[in-house]
Protein backbone atom coordinates (compact mmCIF):
# COMPACT_ATOMS: atom_id res chain seq x y z
CA UNK A 1 0.00 0.00 0.00
CA UNK A 2 1.26 3.37 -1.17
CA UNK A 3 0.52 6.42 0.52
CA UNK A 4 1.50 9.50 -1.23
CA UNK A 5 2.74 12.73 0.44
CA UNK A 6 0.93 16.14 0.31
CA UNK A 7 3.97 16.75 -2.29
CA UNK A 8 3.31 14.06 -4.72
CA UNK A 9 -0.29 14.95 -4.80
CA UNK A 10 0.21 18.43 -5.59
CA UNK A 11 2.66 16.74 -8.61
CA UNK A 12 -0.19 14.59 -9.65
CA UNK A 13 -2.72 17.25 -9.34
CA UNK A 14 -0.75 19.33 -11.83
CA UNK A 15 -0.17 16.74 -14.26
CA UNK A 16 -3.49 16.25 -14.71
CA UNK A 17 -4.34 19.93 -14.98
CA UNK A 18 -1.89 20.20 -17.88
CA UNK A 19 -3.25 17.35 -19.38
CA UNK A 20 -6.91 18.44 -19.20
CA UNK A 21 -7.19 20.73 -21.80
CA UNK A 22 -5.69 18.34 -24.50
CA UNK A 23 -7.89 15.96 -23.26
CA UNK A 24 -11.21 17.84 -23.06
CA UNK A 25 -10.60 19.29 -26.73
CA UNK A 26 -10.63 15.31 -27.52
CA UNK A 27 -13.17 14.64 -25.92
CA UNK A 28 -15.68 17.45 -26.83
CA UNK A 29 -14.46 17.43 -30.69
CA UNK A 30 -13.54 14.29 -31.30
CA UNK A 31 -14.81 11.48 -29.21
CA UNK A 32 -18.12 13.22 -28.49
CA UNK A 33 -19.12 13.76 -32.35
CA UNK A 34 -18.30 10.12 -33.43
CA UNK A 35 -20.68 8.91 -30.28
CA UNK A 36 -23.45 11.04 -31.76
CA UNK A 37 -22.94 10.40 -35.36
CA UNK A 38 -23.04 6.80 -34.26
CA UNK A 39 -26.16 7.73 -32.92
CA UNK A 40 -27.85 9.30 -35.69
CA UNK A 41 -26.73 6.75 -37.62
CA UNK A 42 -29.33 4.44 -35.54
CA UNK A 43 -32.07 7.22 -36.07
CA UNK A 44 -33.77 7.92 -39.64
CA UNK A 45 -35.00 10.99 -41.29
CA UNK A 46 -38.33 12.03 -41.88
CA UNK A 47 -39.18 14.76 -43.96
CA UNK A 48 -36.88 17.25 -42.46
CA UNK A 49 -37.31 15.76 -39.18
CA UNK A 50 -35.33 13.59 -37.01
CA UNK A 51 -36.98 10.56 -35.96
CA UNK A 52 -35.25 9.07 -32.78
CA UNK A 53 -35.91 5.92 -32.50
CA UNK A 54 -33.12 3.42 -32.80
CA UNK A 55 -33.36 0.81 -35.41
CA UNK A 56 -30.66 -0.52 -38.08
CA UNK A 57 -32.99 0.30 -40.93
CA UNK A 58 -29.95 2.52 -42.38
CA UNK A 59 -27.84 -0.32 -42.67
CA UNK A 60 -30.65 -2.42 -44.32
CA UNK A 61 -31.47 0.66 -46.72
CA UNK A 62 -27.36 0.60 -47.77
CA UNK A 63 -27.29 -3.36 -48.07
CA UNK A 64 -30.92 -3.33 -49.97
CA UNK A 65 -29.45 0.25 -51.94
CA UNK A 66 -27.32 -1.65 -55.33
CA UNK A 67 -25.74 1.54 -55.87
CA UNK A 68 -24.54 2.55 -52.17
CA UNK A 69 -22.82 -1.53 -52.05
CA UNK A 70 -21.86 -0.59 -55.16
CA UNK A 71 -19.74 2.43 -54.16
CA UNK A 72 -17.81 0.83 -51.17
CA UNK A 73 -16.86 -2.37 -53.83
CA UNK A 74 -16.05 0.62 -55.90
CA UNK A 75 -14.03 2.09 -53.50
CA UNK A 76 -12.37 -0.95 -51.91
CA UNK A 77 -11.15 -2.09 -55.72
CA UNK A 78 -9.75 1.74 -56.09
CA UNK A 79 -7.78 2.02 -53.23
CA UNK A 80 -6.57 -1.79 -53.33
CA UNK A 81 -5.18 -0.95 -57.02
CA UNK A 82 -4.13 2.25 -55.50
CA UNK A 83 -1.69 1.27 -53.03
CA UNK A 84 -0.07 -1.91 -54.73
CA UNK A 85 0.72 0.48 -58.07
CA UNK A 86 1.69 2.36 -55.53
CA UNK A 87 4.43 0.69 -53.65
CA UNK A 88 5.31 -1.16 -56.88
CA UNK A 89 6.53 2.34 -58.52
CA UNK A 90 7.67 3.73 -55.25
CA UNK A 91 9.96 0.98 -53.83
CA UNK A 92 12.60 0.64 -56.93
CA UNK A 93 12.52 4.54 -57.14
CA UNK A 94 13.19 4.71 -53.25
CA UNK A 95 16.21 1.73 -53.64
CA UNK A 96 17.61 3.58 -56.27
CA UNK A 97 17.88 6.74 -54.46
CA UNK A 98 19.14 5.16 -51.28
CA UNK A 99 21.81 2.81 -52.96
CA UNK A 100 22.58 4.41 -56.44
CA UNK A 101 22.68 7.98 -56.33
CA UNK A 102 25.74 9.40 -55.02
CA UNK A 103 24.95 9.87 -50.98
CA UNK A 104 25.50 13.92 -50.99
CA UNK A 105 23.17 14.34 -53.71
CA UNK A 106 20.54 12.15 -51.94
CA UNK A 107 18.74 15.18 -49.84
CA UNK A 108 18.25 16.61 -52.77
CA UNK A 109 16.48 14.54 -55.38
CA UNK A 110 14.22 13.22 -52.36
CA UNK A 111 13.11 16.58 -51.96
CA UNK A 112 12.47 16.72 -56.05
CA UNK A 113 11.12 13.46 -55.69
CA UNK A 114 8.07 14.77 -53.26
CA UNK A 115 8.26 18.45 -54.09
CA UNK A 116 4.93 18.84 -55.96
CA UNK A 117 3.61 17.10 -52.48
CA UNK A 118 3.38 20.63 -51.52
CA UNK A 119 1.10 21.81 -54.32
CA UNK A 120 -2.47 22.43 -52.55
CA UNK A 121 -5.03 18.77 -52.27
CA UNK A 122 -7.52 20.46 -54.52
CA UNK A 123 -5.17 21.78 -56.85
CA UNK A 124 -3.25 18.59 -57.43
CA UNK A 125 -6.41 17.02 -58.86
CA UNK A 126 -6.95 19.87 -60.92
CA UNK A 127 -3.66 19.64 -62.33
CA UNK A 128 -4.29 15.92 -63.42
CA UNK A 129 -7.48 17.54 -65.10
CA UNK A 130 -5.16 19.70 -67.33
CA UNK A 131 -3.16 16.93 -68.43
CA UNK A 132 -6.00 14.14 -69.14
CA UNK A 133 -8.80 16.21 -70.14
CA UNK A 134 -10.01 16.59 -74.01
CA UNK A 135 -7.67 19.31 -75.44
CA UNK A 136 -5.01 18.77 -72.69
CA UNK A 137 -1.49 17.80 -72.75
CA UNK A 138 -1.83 14.06 -73.44
CA UNK A 139 -4.33 14.21 -76.15
CA UNK A 140 -2.25 16.68 -78.28
CA UNK A 141 0.36 14.40 -77.50
CA UNK A 142 -0.95 11.75 -79.10
CA UNK A 143 -3.10 14.13 -81.99
CA UNK A 144 0.71 15.87 -82.34
CA UNK A 145 2.14 11.65 -82.64
CA UNK A 146 -0.48 10.72 -85.49
CA UNK A 147 -1.64 8.27 -83.12
CA UNK A 148 -5.55 10.16 -82.69
CA UNK A 149 -6.79 11.94 -85.41
CA UNK A 150 -9.43 13.25 -82.86
CA UNK A 151 -9.50 15.13 -78.92
CA UNK A 152 -10.06 12.62 -76.75
CA UNK A 153 -10.24 12.70 -72.97
CA UNK A 154 -8.78 10.32 -70.32
CA UNK A 155 -10.73 12.04 -67.66
CA UNK A 156 -13.83 11.21 -65.56
CA UNK A 157 -13.41 7.22 -65.13
CA UNK A 158 -11.53 5.23 -62.74
CA UNK A 159 -8.41 5.60 -64.66
CA UNK A 160 -8.08 8.83 -63.96
CA UNK A 161 -8.74 8.88 -60.45
CA UNK A 162 -6.45 5.96 -60.33
CA UNK A 163 -3.56 8.15 -61.63
CA UNK A 164 -4.70 10.86 -59.55
CA UNK A 165 -4.19 9.39 -56.30
CA UNK A 166 -0.93 7.13 -57.25
CA UNK A 167 0.93 10.60 -58.48
CA UNK A 168 0.51 11.58 -54.22
CA UNK A 169 0.99 7.90 -52.87
CA UNK A 170 4.23 7.32 -54.60
CA UNK A 171 5.46 10.89 -53.50
CA UNK A 172 4.33 9.42 -50.24
CA UNK A 173 5.69 5.92 -49.93
CA UNK A 174 8.96 6.80 -51.82
CA UNK A 175 9.52 9.14 -48.49
CA UNK A 176 8.74 6.31 -46.11
CA UNK A 177 10.44 3.38 -47.92
CA UNK A 178 13.91 5.63 -48.49
CA UNK A 179 13.89 6.30 -44.44
CA UNK A 180 13.38 2.39 -43.69
CA UNK A 181 16.16 1.59 -46.44
CA UNK A 182 18.38 4.30 -44.91
CA UNK A 183 18.04 2.73 -41.65
CA UNK A 184 18.93 -1.03 -42.58
CA UNK A 185 22.31 -1.21 -41.93
CA UNK A 186 24.49 -2.46 -44.92
CA UNK A 187 26.31 -5.14 -43.29
CA UNK A 188 23.12 -7.33 -43.50
CA UNK A 189 23.75 -7.30 -47.04
CA UNK A 190 27.23 -7.39 -46.78
CA UNK A 191 27.01 -11.09 -44.43
CA UNK A 192 24.90 -12.10 -47.26
CA UNK A 193 27.05 -11.22 -50.39
CA UNK A 194 29.64 -12.71 -48.35
CA UNK A 195 28.14 -15.83 -47.60
CA UNK A 196 27.42 -16.20 -51.33
CA UNK A 197 24.10 -14.95 -52.10
CA UNK A 198 23.46 -12.96 -55.09
CA UNK A 199 21.62 -9.56 -54.74
CA UNK A 200 18.41 -10.85 -56.21
CA UNK A 201 18.77 -13.62 -53.32
CA UNK A 202 19.87 -10.86 -50.92
CA UNK A 203 17.26 -8.62 -51.74
CA UNK A 204 14.41 -11.41 -51.36
CA UNK A 205 15.69 -12.83 -48.12
CA UNK A 206 17.65 -10.06 -46.43
CA UNK A 207 16.41 -6.46 -47.64
CA UNK A 208 12.75 -7.08 -48.34
CA UNK A 209 11.80 -8.70 -44.93
CA UNK A 210 13.43 -5.95 -43.21
CA UNK A 211 11.93 -3.52 -45.02
CA UNK A 212 8.41 -4.83 -45.01
CA UNK A 213 7.07 -2.95 -41.92
CA UNK A 214 8.01 0.41 -43.53
CA UNK A 215 5.98 -0.68 -46.81
CA UNK A 216 3.00 -2.47 -44.33
CA UNK A 217 3.39 1.32 -42.77
CA UNK A 218 3.04 3.50 -45.71
CA UNK A 219 0.38 1.03 -47.44
CA UNK A 220 -1.59 1.15 -44.20
CA UNK A 221 -1.56 4.85 -44.64
CA UNK A 222 -2.02 4.96 -48.21
CA UNK A 223 -5.45 2.88 -47.87
CA UNK A 224 -6.84 4.88 -45.44
CA UNK A 225 -6.33 8.22 -46.92
CA UNK A 226 -7.28 6.99 -50.44
CA UNK A 227 -10.56 5.11 -49.47
CA UNK A 228 -11.63 8.41 -47.05
CA UNK A 229 -10.41 10.89 -49.72
CA UNK A 230 -13.56 12.62 -51.76
CA UNK A 231 -11.42 15.53 -53.85
CA UNK A 232 -9.71 13.55 -56.31
CA UNK A 233 -12.57 11.24 -57.03
CA UNK A 234 -14.99 13.94 -57.37
CA UNK A 235 -12.63 16.17 -59.56
CA UNK A 236 -11.11 13.49 -61.78
CA UNK A 237 -13.49 10.05 -61.62
CA UNK A 238 -16.11 12.33 -62.40
CA UNK A 239 -20.03 10.76 -61.53
CA UNK A 240 -20.47 8.10 -63.76
CA UNK A 241 -18.79 5.85 -60.98
CA UNK A 242 -19.33 6.79 -57.55
CA UNK A 243 -16.93 5.89 -54.74
CA UNK A 244 -18.01 5.84 -50.87
CA UNK A 245 -17.29 9.60 -50.19
CA UNK A 246 -18.86 10.41 -52.92
CA UNK A 247 -21.91 8.63 -52.00
CA UNK A 248 -21.50 9.76 -48.33
CA UNK A 249 -21.83 13.36 -49.68
CA UNK A 250 -24.81 13.23 -52.09
CA UNK A 251 -26.67 11.89 -48.65
CA UNK A 252 -24.95 15.21 -47.09
CA UNK A 253 -25.41 17.62 -50.11
CA UNK A 254 -28.49 16.98 -52.14
CA UNK A 255 -30.82 14.83 -49.27
CA UNK A 256 -30.03 16.46 -45.95
CA UNK A 257 -30.09 12.84 -45.08
CA UNK A 258 -27.53 12.90 -42.06
CA UNK A 259 -28.75 9.47 -40.38
CA UNK A 260 -27.51 8.00 -43.89
CA UNK A 261 -24.97 9.52 -44.07
CA UNK A 262 -23.78 8.85 -40.48
CA UNK A 263 -24.70 5.45 -41.16
CA UNK A 264 -22.05 5.20 -44.53
CA UNK A 265 -19.53 6.97 -42.46
CA UNK A 266 -19.75 4.36 -39.78
CA UNK A 267 -19.66 1.43 -42.49
CA UNK A 268 -16.16 3.06 -43.79
CA UNK A 269 -14.77 3.51 -40.48
CA UNK A 270 -15.36 0.13 -40.00
CA UNK A 271 -13.29 -0.93 -43.09
CA UNK A 272 -10.04 0.93 -42.04
CA UNK A 273 -10.53 -0.58 -38.51
CA UNK A 274 -11.06 -4.32 -40.27
CA UNK A 275 -8.15 -3.45 -42.51
CA UNK A 276 -6.36 -2.18 -39.32
CA UNK A 277 -6.62 -5.18 -37.14
CA UNK A 278 -5.74 -7.55 -40.25
CA UNK A 279 -2.33 -5.73 -40.81
CA UNK A 280 -1.60 -4.84 -36.68
CA UNK A 281 0.88 -6.92 -36.38
CA UNK A 282 3.14 -5.60 -38.99
CA UNK A 283 2.31 -1.98 -37.71
CA UNK A 284 4.73 -1.02 -34.31
CA UNK A 285 4.15 2.38 -35.24
CA UNK A 286 5.31 4.00 -32.72
CA UNK A 287 8.81 1.68 -33.93
CA UNK A 288 8.81 3.50 -37.15
CA UNK B 1 36.60 0.44 -71.84
CA UNK B 2 34.22 -2.11 -73.15
CA UNK B 3 33.88 -3.56 -69.65
CA UNK B 4 32.50 -0.19 -68.00
CA UNK B 5 30.77 0.72 -71.46
CA UNK B 6 28.57 -2.42 -70.27
CA UNK B 7 27.84 -1.55 -66.63
CA UNK B 8 26.94 1.96 -67.93
CA UNK B 9 24.63 -0.25 -70.53
CA UNK B 10 23.13 -2.13 -67.34
CA UNK B 11 22.40 1.05 -65.28
CA UNK B 12 20.50 2.57 -68.13
CA UNK B 13 16.93 0.73 -67.22
CA UNK B 14 17.43 2.38 -63.55
CA UNK B 15 17.87 6.13 -64.73
CA UNK B 16 15.48 5.39 -67.47
CA UNK B 17 13.20 4.24 -64.63
CA UNK B 18 14.05 7.08 -62.61
CA UNK B 19 13.44 9.66 -65.68
CA UNK B 20 10.28 8.17 -66.04
CA UNK B 21 9.00 8.46 -62.76
CA UNK B 22 10.11 12.18 -61.92
CA UNK B 23 8.47 13.09 -65.05
CA UNK B 24 5.45 11.55 -64.03
CA UNK B 25 5.86 13.38 -60.93
CA UNK B 26 6.62 16.51 -62.69
CA UNK B 27 4.16 16.24 -65.41
CA UNK B 28 1.06 18.18 -63.46
CA UNK B 29 2.83 20.51 -61.63
CA UNK B 30 5.07 21.72 -64.52
CA UNK B 31 1.78 22.08 -66.70
CA UNK B 32 -0.20 24.10 -63.88
CA UNK B 33 2.73 26.31 -63.88
CA UNK B 34 3.22 26.84 -67.48
CA UNK B 35 0.06 27.59 -68.51
CA UNK B 36 -0.53 29.87 -65.23
CA UNK B 37 1.19 32.34 -67.79
CA UNK B 38 -1.18 31.40 -70.66
CA UNK B 39 -2.59 34.28 -72.46
CA UNK B 40 -5.93 33.45 -74.31
CA UNK B 41 -8.67 31.89 -71.99
CA UNK B 42 -8.13 28.67 -72.05
CA UNK B 43 -4.86 26.29 -70.17
CA UNK B 44 -4.67 23.76 -72.93
CA UNK B 45 -2.27 23.53 -75.68
CA UNK B 46 -0.81 25.27 -77.74
CA UNK B 47 0.59 27.64 -74.88
CA UNK B 48 0.31 31.44 -76.02
CA UNK B 49 2.32 33.39 -73.22
CA UNK B 50 3.45 34.08 -71.17
CA UNK B 51 1.48 36.87 -69.85
CA UNK B 52 1.07 37.89 -66.49
CA UNK B 53 -2.81 38.92 -67.02
CA UNK B 54 -4.73 35.71 -64.43
CA UNK B 55 -2.32 36.55 -61.52
CA UNK B 56 -3.28 40.11 -62.06
CA UNK B 57 -7.04 38.76 -61.87
CA UNK B 58 -6.08 36.33 -59.18
CA UNK B 59 -5.13 39.64 -57.32
CA UNK B 60 -8.38 41.69 -58.10
CA UNK B 61 -10.33 38.85 -56.81
CA UNK B 62 -11.10 40.37 -54.16
CA UNK B 63 -12.81 36.71 -52.80
CA UNK B 64 -10.12 34.93 -53.31
CA UNK B 65 -8.23 37.41 -51.49
CA UNK B 66 -10.27 37.44 -48.32
CA UNK B 67 -10.10 33.40 -48.82
CA UNK B 68 -6.27 34.07 -48.59
CA UNK B 69 -6.36 36.35 -45.51
CA UNK B 70 -8.87 33.96 -44.16
CA UNK B 71 -6.74 30.62 -44.77
CA UNK B 72 -3.74 32.15 -43.32
CA UNK B 73 -5.99 33.42 -39.80
CA UNK B 74 -7.21 29.74 -39.30
CA UNK B 75 -3.64 27.81 -40.12
CA UNK B 76 -2.20 30.57 -37.46
CA UNK B 77 -4.62 30.30 -34.99
CA UNK B 78 -5.47 26.51 -35.32
CA UNK B 79 -1.73 25.87 -35.26
CA UNK B 80 -0.82 27.93 -32.43
CA UNK B 81 -3.33 26.05 -30.20
CA UNK B 82 -2.84 22.65 -31.49
CA UNK B 83 0.86 23.28 -30.49
CA UNK B 84 0.27 24.47 -27.00
CA UNK B 85 -2.32 21.85 -26.00
CA UNK B 86 -0.18 19.20 -27.54
CA UNK B 87 3.03 20.74 -25.54
CA UNK B 88 1.47 20.25 -22.00
CA UNK B 89 -0.15 17.06 -22.55
CA UNK B 90 3.44 15.66 -23.85
CA UNK B 91 4.49 17.15 -21.04
CA UNK B 92 2.75 15.63 -18.23
CA UNK B 93 2.81 12.98 -19.96
CA UNK B 94 6.86 12.99 -20.17
CA UNK B 95 7.60 14.53 -16.74
CA UNK B 96 4.56 12.22 -14.64
CA UNK B 97 3.78 8.72 -14.14
CA UNK B 98 -0.10 8.97 -14.59
CA UNK B 99 -2.06 6.03 -13.63
CA UNK B 100 -3.50 4.85 -17.68
CA UNK B 101 -0.69 6.57 -19.13
CA UNK B 102 -0.91 4.39 -22.54
CA UNK B 103 -4.20 4.74 -22.66
CA UNK B 104 -4.02 8.36 -22.62
CA UNK B 105 -1.61 8.17 -25.27
CA UNK B 106 -3.74 6.52 -27.27
CA UNK B 107 -6.72 8.54 -26.82
CA UNK B 108 -4.89 11.51 -27.78
CA UNK B 109 -3.18 10.23 -30.62
CA UNK B 110 -6.83 8.26 -32.14
CA UNK B 111 -7.45 11.06 -34.17
CA UNK B 112 -4.65 10.30 -36.41
CA UNK B 113 -6.31 6.72 -37.89
CA UNK B 114 -9.71 8.15 -38.72
CA UNK B 115 -10.10 9.96 -42.30
CA UNK B 116 -11.12 13.60 -42.19
CA UNK B 117 -13.85 12.93 -43.96
CA UNK B 118 -15.46 11.49 -40.79
CA UNK B 119 -14.21 13.84 -38.48
CA UNK B 120 -16.20 16.82 -40.84
CA UNK B 121 -19.13 14.36 -40.43
CA UNK B 122 -19.07 14.02 -36.61
CA UNK B 123 -18.61 17.89 -36.31
CA UNK B 124 -21.04 18.73 -38.67
CA UNK B 125 -23.40 17.13 -36.97
CA UNK B 126 -22.56 17.90 -33.54
CA UNK B 127 -22.70 21.84 -34.39
CA UNK B 128 -25.71 21.11 -36.29
CA UNK B 129 -27.51 19.41 -33.29
CA UNK B 130 -25.79 22.40 -31.14
CA UNK B 131 -27.30 25.34 -33.32
CA UNK B 132 -23.47 26.45 -33.52
CA UNK B 133 -23.40 28.27 -36.51
CA UNK B 134 -20.91 27.39 -39.25
CA UNK B 135 -18.26 29.77 -39.85
CA UNK B 136 -14.11 30.37 -39.47
CA UNK B 137 -14.33 29.12 -35.96
CA UNK B 138 -15.54 25.98 -36.26
CA UNK B 139 -13.33 25.21 -39.35
CA UNK B 140 -10.11 26.48 -37.06
CA UNK B 141 -11.76 23.89 -34.42
CA UNK B 142 -11.75 21.23 -36.60
CA UNK B 143 -7.73 21.80 -37.55
CA UNK B 144 -6.84 21.82 -34.08
CA UNK B 145 -8.55 18.07 -33.68
CA UNK B 146 -6.60 17.05 -36.31
CA UNK B 147 -2.94 18.46 -35.83
CA UNK B 148 -3.08 18.39 -31.86
CA UNK B 149 -2.43 14.60 -32.60
CA UNK B 150 0.67 15.24 -34.80
CA UNK B 151 2.16 17.92 -32.03
CA UNK B 152 1.65 15.78 -29.04
CA UNK B 153 3.28 13.11 -31.25
CA UNK B 154 6.19 14.86 -32.00
CA UNK B 155 6.68 16.73 -29.17
CA UNK B 156 6.52 13.49 -26.48
CA UNK B 157 8.86 11.83 -28.86
CA UNK B 158 11.71 14.65 -28.25
CA UNK B 159 11.13 14.73 -24.35
CA UNK B 160 14.39 12.61 -23.37
CA UNK B 161 15.72 11.79 -19.97
CA UNK B 162 18.56 14.36 -20.43
CA UNK B 163 16.16 17.13 -20.72
CA UNK B 164 14.37 15.80 -17.74
CA UNK B 165 17.33 16.26 -16.15
CA UNK B 166 18.06 19.68 -16.54
CA UNK B 167 14.83 20.71 -15.45
CA UNK B 168 15.22 18.97 -11.98
CA UNK B 169 18.53 21.01 -11.96
CA UNK B 170 16.78 23.99 -12.13
CA UNK B 171 13.73 23.02 -9.83
CA UNK B 172 16.34 21.98 -7.21
CA UNK B 173 17.52 25.66 -7.89
CA UNK B 174 14.78 27.28 -6.70
CA UNK B 175 12.80 27.75 -10.17
CA UNK B 176 8.84 27.43 -9.79
CA UNK B 177 7.46 25.05 -12.02
CA UNK B 178 6.21 27.81 -15.25
CA UNK B 179 9.73 29.42 -14.69
CA UNK B 180 10.73 25.87 -15.40
CA UNK B 181 8.14 25.14 -18.19
CA UNK B 182 8.74 28.67 -19.70
CA UNK B 183 12.76 29.38 -19.11
CA UNK B 184 13.71 25.72 -19.70
CA UNK B 185 11.94 23.02 -21.62
CA UNK B 186 10.52 25.28 -24.04
CA UNK B 187 13.83 27.35 -24.98
CA UNK B 188 15.11 23.41 -25.40
CA UNK B 189 12.50 22.13 -27.15
CA UNK B 190 12.21 25.35 -29.86
CA UNK B 191 13.07 23.35 -32.64
CA UNK B 192 10.29 20.63 -32.39
CA UNK B 193 8.06 22.98 -30.93
CA UNK B 194 9.05 25.19 -34.30
CA UNK B 195 8.55 22.02 -36.46
CA UNK B 196 5.16 21.53 -35.13
CA UNK B 197 3.90 24.37 -35.38
CA UNK B 198 4.92 24.38 -39.43
CA UNK B 199 3.56 21.40 -39.64
CA UNK B 200 0.60 22.44 -38.39
CA UNK B 201 0.33 25.48 -40.15
CA UNK B 202 0.82 23.17 -43.44
CA UNK B 203 -1.76 20.84 -42.46
CA UNK B 204 -4.51 23.61 -42.05
CA UNK B 205 -3.00 25.43 -44.97
CA UNK B 206 -4.37 22.64 -47.29
CA UNK B 207 -7.18 20.51 -45.64
CA UNK B 208 -10.14 20.79 -47.70
CA UNK B 209 -13.10 18.89 -46.50
CA UNK B 210 -13.57 19.86 -42.96
CA UNK B 211 -13.08 23.73 -43.81
CA UNK B 212 -15.61 22.52 -46.67
CA UNK B 213 -18.47 20.98 -44.79
CA UNK B 214 -18.49 23.26 -41.29
CA UNK B 215 -17.90 26.81 -43.18
CA UNK B 216 -20.48 28.38 -44.72
CA UNK B 217 -20.20 32.28 -45.72
CA UNK B 218 -16.84 33.18 -45.06
CA UNK B 219 -14.34 30.25 -46.24
CA UNK B 220 -10.76 29.45 -47.05
CA UNK B 221 -8.65 29.52 -49.81
CA UNK B 222 -9.06 25.28 -50.72
CA UNK B 223 -13.05 26.00 -50.82
CA UNK B 224 -12.67 28.57 -52.92
CA UNK B 225 -10.85 27.12 -55.46
CA UNK B 226 -12.81 24.09 -55.79
CA UNK B 227 -15.88 26.73 -56.07
CA UNK B 228 -13.46 28.18 -59.08
CA UNK B 229 -13.48 24.64 -60.73
CA UNK B 230 -17.20 24.40 -61.64
CA UNK B 231 -16.25 27.02 -64.52
CA UNK B 232 -14.16 24.27 -65.96
CA UNK B 233 -10.28 24.93 -67.04
CA UNK B 234 -9.71 28.16 -66.70
CA UNK B 235 -6.15 29.79 -66.38
CA UNK B 236 -6.82 31.69 -63.38
CA UNK B 237 -7.35 28.46 -61.37
CA UNK B 238 -3.52 27.65 -62.66
CA UNK B 239 -2.67 31.01 -61.32
CA UNK B 240 -3.88 30.62 -57.96
CA UNK B 241 -2.70 27.08 -57.70
CA UNK B 242 0.96 28.08 -58.85
CA UNK B 243 0.71 30.93 -56.41
CA UNK B 244 -0.45 28.53 -53.73
CA UNK B 245 2.73 25.79 -54.56
CA UNK B 246 4.90 28.92 -53.81
CA UNK B 247 3.96 29.70 -50.65
CA UNK B 248 4.16 26.20 -49.45
CA UNK B 249 6.93 25.79 -50.89
CA UNK B 250 8.43 29.50 -49.29
CA UNK B 251 7.19 27.76 -45.91
CA UNK B 252 9.10 24.28 -46.11
CA UNK B 253 11.99 26.50 -47.09
CA UNK B 254 12.10 28.33 -43.90
CA UNK B 255 10.85 25.26 -42.12
CA UNK B 256 13.89 23.65 -43.34
CA UNK B 257 16.49 26.27 -42.70
CA UNK B 258 15.43 27.17 -39.32
CA UNK B 259 15.17 24.10 -37.66
CA UNK B 260 17.47 21.26 -39.68
CA UNK B 261 20.27 23.29 -40.14
CA UNK B 262 20.31 25.40 -36.88
CA UNK B 263 20.26 21.74 -35.47
CA UNK B 264 23.12 21.24 -37.18
CA UNK B 265 25.28 23.82 -36.18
Amino acid sequence: MRTDTPRQWSERARAWGLLLPALLWTAAFFLAPLVIMGLYSLWRRSGARLVTDFSLNNYQAFFAKGFLVESLVNSIEVTLIVTLVSVLLAYPLATILAERVPPRWQRLALVLAILPFWTSYVVRSYSWLLVLSEGGILSNFLLDLGLTAEPVSFANNRGATVVGFVHFFVMLLTLTIYANLKQLSPSYRKAAADLGAGPLRTFWHVTLPLTLPGIMVGAFLTFVLCIGDYITPQILGGNKELLLPQAIMLQIARRSDFPMASALAMILMAVVSLVYLACARWLKIDRV
Amino acid sequence: MARSFITALRALPVWLYVVLLYGFIFLPVGVLVLFSFQESRLPIPPFNGPSLRWYEAVFADARLMAALGNSIAVALTSSLAAVVLGFLAAYSLARHRLPGAALLQGFLTAPLTVSYLIIAMGLLITFNQLGVPKSLLTVGIGHVVINLPLCFAILYSQMGAHQANIERAARDLGAREWQVLGLVTVPMLWPALFASFFLSVTFSWDEFIIAFMVSRFDVTLPVEIWSMLRTGLNPKTNAIGSFVFLISIATVLVLDLVVFRSRKA
